[in-house]
């Protein structure tokens, strides 16, 4: 059984606020899927190389060149800054840290 | 004529002998969604002026007597994980609800340049988390053989959309099971690519390493042709491969079926192993050889998979942090806490996520903190090698494996949603492939009362042509 201040920690981790009713939700319900996941514990893995992607691949490399043309370029950036709640002199605006 | 029932192939013939036009066939869509999408809601966003320009402009290439691609002028709907450029993409999250996409997915400018119509973007588990299409944050998408039941998930509006005639094709995409079973639960074919088959460049991300965009269609034959058209290798995805086609020649008495024991279990539907027996034994009587084979980490998929998808989830989701883009409480007055940094993303994060996502990302961020890496993730990975190496075996001695795609049909609305590890048990047959990486297509072969039942059709690497010839042969007898 996790505890409640292992939900607190992992959901800080995971930069998740959580209220204090839904700490014990996640509490009851994490607690009974990793006592689901538990049955790896049956399986022997002792040689066994893990395996990230099904498919074999090595590092896919490209030339580090400018593609598209200055002006859709420009284009493109406006409209991903339009997406952003907070933005000054075309910069994202972030909050202080402290 | 009824506009609304034609496959792709019929209505492609239809278009070219000017038995109607592509913007009549557009307006028949937009009517019967405005219509009948209130009871069905498979819809999140319906995209009226831009479906119809693009029908007229189809009209009038074929008025000039040119040839038009198989999908011109043909109505579609689009998974809301997928970005069509302008439209908004919401990923059935509070925390996109209006994001406009900027750009178009890989799969989307192709189709484009098929001259496809887009109708609209279709409702999921919110991130395609889920397997009933209830934990969108917009309300459940309902199943139309009965409106009681749910469509499955992720991709179950535009399986539901595809069902119930709100459009010709659909696209959703499958990271555990998301095409294939709410293909089996509304009886409609779903096919989920090799992995690298088709590019994931504008899919919303998932689990990078497991999740595949695909068709669902009203037949193999039109599954074949979206397949066609979406696949190929694209500089903007490195995981995407060129497909090597495979030889399709082969006769059916040549053809060896592995049937996995693992596969039928207690917990399976009575109802539904009979039906997927029934489908095996007409193969049989064809001439095809059935194998009983072994998968002996199959029990191992669903833990395993719960590990792995939701691990990469949370990386993946740490990037809605409420200052690039979406949901954000750092311009909202009424909430007097967001003064820091850390405020910001505590409080879009959890006002932004539904339960379950915050559930999946808790678990990843779990399982890959310090201390638990290697017990949890490692381990997973290990087994996950386990899981395709069963596969690579069981190919050595048949050329296809047939399974039931879920081991229920569509269940009750309400009924498993209390429970997450019990709605995550309807996933049990369809998480291994993504593990594995393999095609694997979901045939409609039978029905429990009104209920449609799928089969899956496992293949090999890039078999995906295989697979479907194989389908055909079913849909066809």
């Amino acid at each position: 059984m996790i505890t409640k201040k292992e939900v607190k920690h992992i959901a800080k981790l995971a930069r998740l606020g959580l209220s204090e009713k839904e700490i014990g939700k996640f509490q009851g319900e994490l607690s009974k899927i990793l006592d689901y996941i538990e049955k790896l514990k049956e399986v022997d893995i002792k040689k066994i190389t893990p395996t990230s992607y099904s498919i074999e691949m090595e590092n896919v490399m490209r030339g580090d060149e400018e593609k598209e043309k200055l002006k859709t370029k420009k284009d493109a950036t406006l409209k991903l800054l339009e997406l952003a709640p907070e933005t000054k002199n075309g910069y994202l605006k972030v909050k202080s840290i402290f | 004529m009824e506009l609304t029932n034609l496959t792709i192939a019929q209505v492609y013939q239809a278009l070219i002998k000017k038995e109607f036009s592509a913007l009549e066939l557009c307006q028949a869509y937009l009517d019967k969604i405005k219509k009948e999408d209130k009871k069905v809601s498979a819809f999140l966003t319906i995209n009226e002026d831009f479906a119809l320009s693009q029908a007229k402009k189809i009209d009038d290439i074929i008025s000039t007597s040119r040839g038009i691609p198989l999908l011109a002028g043909i109505p579609c709907a689009i998974k809301d994980n997928i970005l069509v450029e302008g439209i908004r993409c919401t990923a059935a999250s509070k925390i996109l609800e209006n994001y406009i996409a900027p750009y178009d997915a890989t799969v989307i400018k192709k189709l484009k340049r098929e001259g496809c119509v887009i109708l609209g973007k279709t409702n999921l588990d919110e991130f395609a988390m889920g397997s009933s299409t209830e934990n969108s944050a917009f309300g459940p998408t309902r199943n139309p053989y009965d409106l009681t039941r749910v469509p499955g998930g992720s991709s179950g509006g535009s399986a539901a959309a595809v069902a119930g005639n709100l459009c010709v094709y659909a696209l959703g995409s499958d990271t555990g099971g998301s095409i294939r079973q709410p293909a089996s639960f509304c009886g409609v074919v779903g096919l989920k690519p090799t992995y690298g088959a088709v590019s994931r460049y504008g899919l919303i991300a998932f689990a990078s390493s497991l999740d595949q965009i695909g068709p669902i269609t009203k037949t193999v034959e039109d599954c074949q042709i979206v397949f066609e058209a979406i696949s190929g290798k694209d500089e903007l995805d490195s995981t995407s491969v060129e497909s090597k086609i495979s030889n399709l020649k082969f006769q059916i008495s040549n053809l060896r079926i592995g049937v996995p024991r693992e596969y039928f279990i207690k917990g399976i539907e009575p109802e539904v192993e009979k039906i997927i027996k029934q489908a095996i034994k007409k193969y049989e009587e064809l001439g095809a050889k059935i194998e009983e084979i072994k998968l002996p980490h199959t029990e191992y998929a669903l833990p395993c998979y719960y590990i792995i998808a939701p691990s990469e989830a949370g990386a993946n989701l740490a990037r809605y942090d409420g200052i690039k883009y979406g949901y954000s409480t750092a311009n909202n007055p009424t909430i007097q806490q967001s003064n820091n940094l850390i405020d910001v993303y505590l409080k879009s994060r959890e006002e932004g996520f539904g339960a379950e996502v915050r559930r999946r990302i808790m678990l990843g961020t779990y399982a890959l903190s310090a201390g638990y890496y290697e017990a949890y993730y490692l381990k997973a990975l290990k087994v996950r090698t386990l899981i395709k190496e069963d596969f690579d075996q069981a190919f050595k001695k048949v050329d296809v494996i047939f399974t039931p795609v879920s081991p229920t049909p569509g269940f009750k609305l309400g009924e498993k949603i209390t429970d997450p590890l019990t709605m995550y048990l309807s996933d049990i047959f369809t998480v291994s492939v993504n593990l594995a990486g393999l095609p694997a297509l979901s045939l409609p072969c039978g029905k429990i009362g009104k209920l449609p039942v799928g089969l899956q059709i496992i293949g090999q690497s890039f078999e995906e042509n295989k697979i479907l010839t194989i389908g055909e042969i079913f849909e066809k007898t």
